[in-house]
């Protein structure tokens, strides 16, 4: 099959993809969590139900200032608000107490300095960024050229900029929050997105090592090849993940999702985009050289 | 070849057993009952490897802390010292609460110093973070004589303090060569320790730290130097302690709770519950899918991944690694990494028999040739999961947190899955297909 007759196809279908993220981001930013902004949730079991109303009423009236509640799991209620000491998360408690909710218990806390968020980023990025070096080099020894490496890291870098984005629209319309383990799966994302893609760069490699021919050509052959490859192993994924996000804890609900998204995205990008990439760059390379070499 | 795969088949079967033993719970009730009679009613205790599967904070409920040093009047030559002294001094604290398996760690960013406490199970943390965060108090005091006989003799608290000394060191004796420790004072603390000296002639001089007496050093004579050396039967190690624990004092950096994160026990439970729940049917669909798709191949792969399951948790086990729910998603990634490698080699192996040849010759070519692949894409994983775990504990990069659990298991994962994926599924293959021609 000509997979690469559609590569404009592919390329309208990433930008529109890229530009829907930054869109989402520009116009609704990122549903920061504490992680990141800094302040305080705290989780609380009530033994009789009560209204999320009554808590942020009360919770006002003596002056706490509670950026919101929600009702989470099994009528659990999470409350977050700005920075909080000893002596308010223990008034709390005394306050949620006289509602008619029954026993309180405080079953999860979570206080982060302002300093925190900023320190994570600075730790991801660094880490990113030396992940990407050592499989760009890794990438390029390998497959001995240099265009393998990077497109397989443009490739990464596509996947997870999108799931950035994706976490910004879940977050508008779902409420999803991106904290730590959102991190975690952004990483988790870059080094499958990359795997995936070493997988059919390998195909390549062997094709033209064996039968030659153009680039393109084989570029299609090493796409058919591994398709059906890439769609059983990401079904694999997904069931474990689907699983997670339907059975497992409202604590790792959107963590699954983020690393099934990070999947079917990881997935993707190796046929249509890396492959893409790195068959334009060769025709642009080849009709340089050739401009070049007239010109000579 | 073929005549070795019998006995790799063994190696492969002792590993299973061995693991599916450390795997089992430590404690195993056994009841069976006939016709409502309870004919055997004991329980089965492991005797050897019976190691616990550690769970992190997040799962079996815990506080995790993180404390911002003020280190910003200790000169920078200093600073690591000031830190592991203070580290120290908040182990002792940890200690004084009984907690089991606590973890202290200091962590250096961008000039921020900071101390992080794990305190798994524990329930009052008020009272935790109160005790771990106060500032380490060292003052001096002098024995006071019962006024009547047959009391016990008192301490009195005296005015010089950890804010008099200047800081202390390991040296030896001149003469013996024995370790002893060599306490500075400044000029105000040399002033009080001259007279302090001067009246306790002959007496001890007890040096109290968070009020624990930690030396009762006799003074021998006056001091006036500004210098003194506690002398005494002591080891290496317990002089570089009584230093550390004296520059506790004499630096007595102040530190400020800046993050908590305190997750009940109950809430733990119900994630490991739901967790592993999500796991087994995962799992479970996982092995359903191998088998529609890929027939007796697929079988293979199942027993391949089972066999993955259990030499995974019994390293978790041996390890030990302390998992949390970053860590039990670095786990189903490498499953699903673990499967790839079998996708990747069956795959390769419908494409030969495609192509007509034996199949013998087919298998061997496709694990051959799958293996390239498997090789050059688990490598740049690894890779991956080799700067978030960051072994080397550099200071740029994480150094605790869900981060590094996750990565830990990631890696784990796709070393056994290696070693599963490829040694284990190729011999069992290798054995159902001989046995399969055999009886041709």
């Amino acid at each position: 099959m000509n997979w690469m007759k559609y590569r404009p196809f592919y390329l309208v279908l990433s930008v529109f993809m890229i530009a829907l993220s930054f869109y989402g981001i520009i116009r609704w930013s990122i549903n920061l969590g504490v992680d990141f902004l800094g302040g305080a949730m705290i989780e609380y079991s009530f033994s009789e139900d009560v209204s999320t109303e009554d808590v942020s009423s009360s919770l006002n009236e003596e002056g706490f200032d509670v950026a919101s509640v929600q009702v989470i799991g099994d009528g659990n209620i999470l409350i977050r608000l700005a920075e909080v000491d000893t002596k308010s998360r223990e008034r709390i408690k005394e306050i949620l107490g006289e509602l008619d909710g029954g026993e309180v218990v405080e079953v999860r806390y979570e206080s982060v300095g302002p300093s925190i968020g900023p320190e994570l980023i600075k730790k991801t990025v660094y880490a990113v960024i030396i992940s990407a070096g050592g499989i760009l080099i890794w990438v390029a020894l390998q497959f001995r050229s240099l265009r393998f490496g990077v497109s397989a890291i443009l490739a990464m870098f596509h996947d997870s900029f999108i799931l950035v984005g994706s976490s910004s629209i879940l977050g508008y319309f779902f409420g999803m929050e991106v904290d730590f383990l959102f991190v975690t799966a952004l990483l988790t994302t870059l080094s499958f997105s990359v795997h995936d893609t070493i997988v059919v760069y390998d195909r390549i490699r062997e094709i033209r090592r064996k039968r030659g021919g153009e680039f393109d050509d084989i570029a299609n052959r090493a796409i058919s090849e591994t398709m059906r490859r890439s769609i059983n192993n990401s079904v694999t994924i997904i069931l474990m993940l689907l699983a997670l996000v339907i059975l497992g804890g409202t604590s790792t609900r959107w963590f699954a999702l983020a690393l099934l998204v990070g999947t079917v995205l990881g997935t993707y990008s190796s046929p249509f985009v890396a492959v893409p990439l790195l068959v334009t760059w060769g025709e642009v390379a080849e009709k340089f050289k050739r401009v070049y070499n007239k010109k000579v | 070849m073929y005549r070795k795969t019998g006995r790799r088949i063994v190696v492969i079967l002792i590993i299973t057993l061995v693991s599916l033993y450390i795997s089992l719970p430590n404690i195993i009730p056994v009841k069976i009952n006939y016709k409502d009679k309870s004919i055997v009613d004991t329980v089965l205790k492991k005797r050897f490897l019976a190691n616990d599967l550690r769970l992190g904070l997040d799962l079996i409920g815990g506080s995790y802390l993180v404390f911002e040093v003020n280190t910003s009047d200790i000169s920078l030559e200093k600073r690591a010292d000031a830190l592991s002294s203070l580290k120290d001094v908040m182990e002792k604290r940890v200690n004084l609460f009984g907690i089991a398996e606590p973890n202290i760690q200091i962590s250096s960013f961008e000039g921020r110093d900071r101390i992080i406490v794990e305190l798994p199970g524990v329930r009052d943390t008020k009272e935790a973070i109160e005790l771990i965060g106060k500032t380490a108090q060292l003052t001096f005091a002098e024995v006071v004589e019962p006024a009547e006989e047959g009391e016990e003799a008192s301490l009195a608290i005296t005015d010089l303090t950890g804010a008099d000394l200047i800081d202390s060191e390991v040296g030896f004796d001149q003469v013996s060569g024995k370790p002893m420790v060599v306490v500075r004072f400044n000029d105000e603390g040399k002033e009080k320790f001259s007279k302090l000296t001067e009246k306790n002639i002959n007496k001890p001089l007890p040096i109290i730290l968070d009020g624990q007496v930690i030396s009762a050093p006799v003074v021998q004579d006056k001091i006036d130097g500004g210098t003194a050396q506690i002398s005494g039967d002591f080891t290496l190690d317990e002089a570089k302690d009584l230093s550390i624990q004296l520059n506790a004092g004499a630096l007595p950096a102040s530190v400020e709770l800046i993050s908590e994160r305190t997750v009940g026990a109950t809430l733990g439970r119900e994630s490991v519950e739901k967790s592993v729940r999500a796991g087994v049917v995962g799992l479970l669909f996982v092995l359903v899918f191998m088998a529609v798709f890929y027939g007796k191949l697929g079988l293979v792969a199942d027993i391949g991944l089972i066999i993955f399951g259990l030499i995974t948790l019994s390293l978790y086990k041996l390890i030990p690694v302390v998992l949390t729910l970053p860590g039990i998603a670095g786990f189903l990634l490498s499953v699903g990494m673990a499967v790839d490698s079998n996708i990747l080699i069956f795959e390769r192996f419908r494409e030969e028999r495609r192509g007509g040849v034996n199949i013998i010759y087919a298998l061997e070519t496709s694990f051959d040739r799958a293996w390239d692949s498997i090789k050059d894409a688990n490598i740049a994983t690894l890779l991956t999961a080799f700067v978030l775990a960051n072994p080397l504990n550099w200071n740029f990069l994480h150094t605790s947190g869900p981060v590094r659990g996750f990565a830990i298991t990631l890696a784990l994962g796709i070393g056994i899955s290696l070693f599963t994926g490829i040694f284990v599924s190729r011999n069992l293959l290798r054995y159902f297909i001989r046995e399969g021609s055999d009886n041709k």
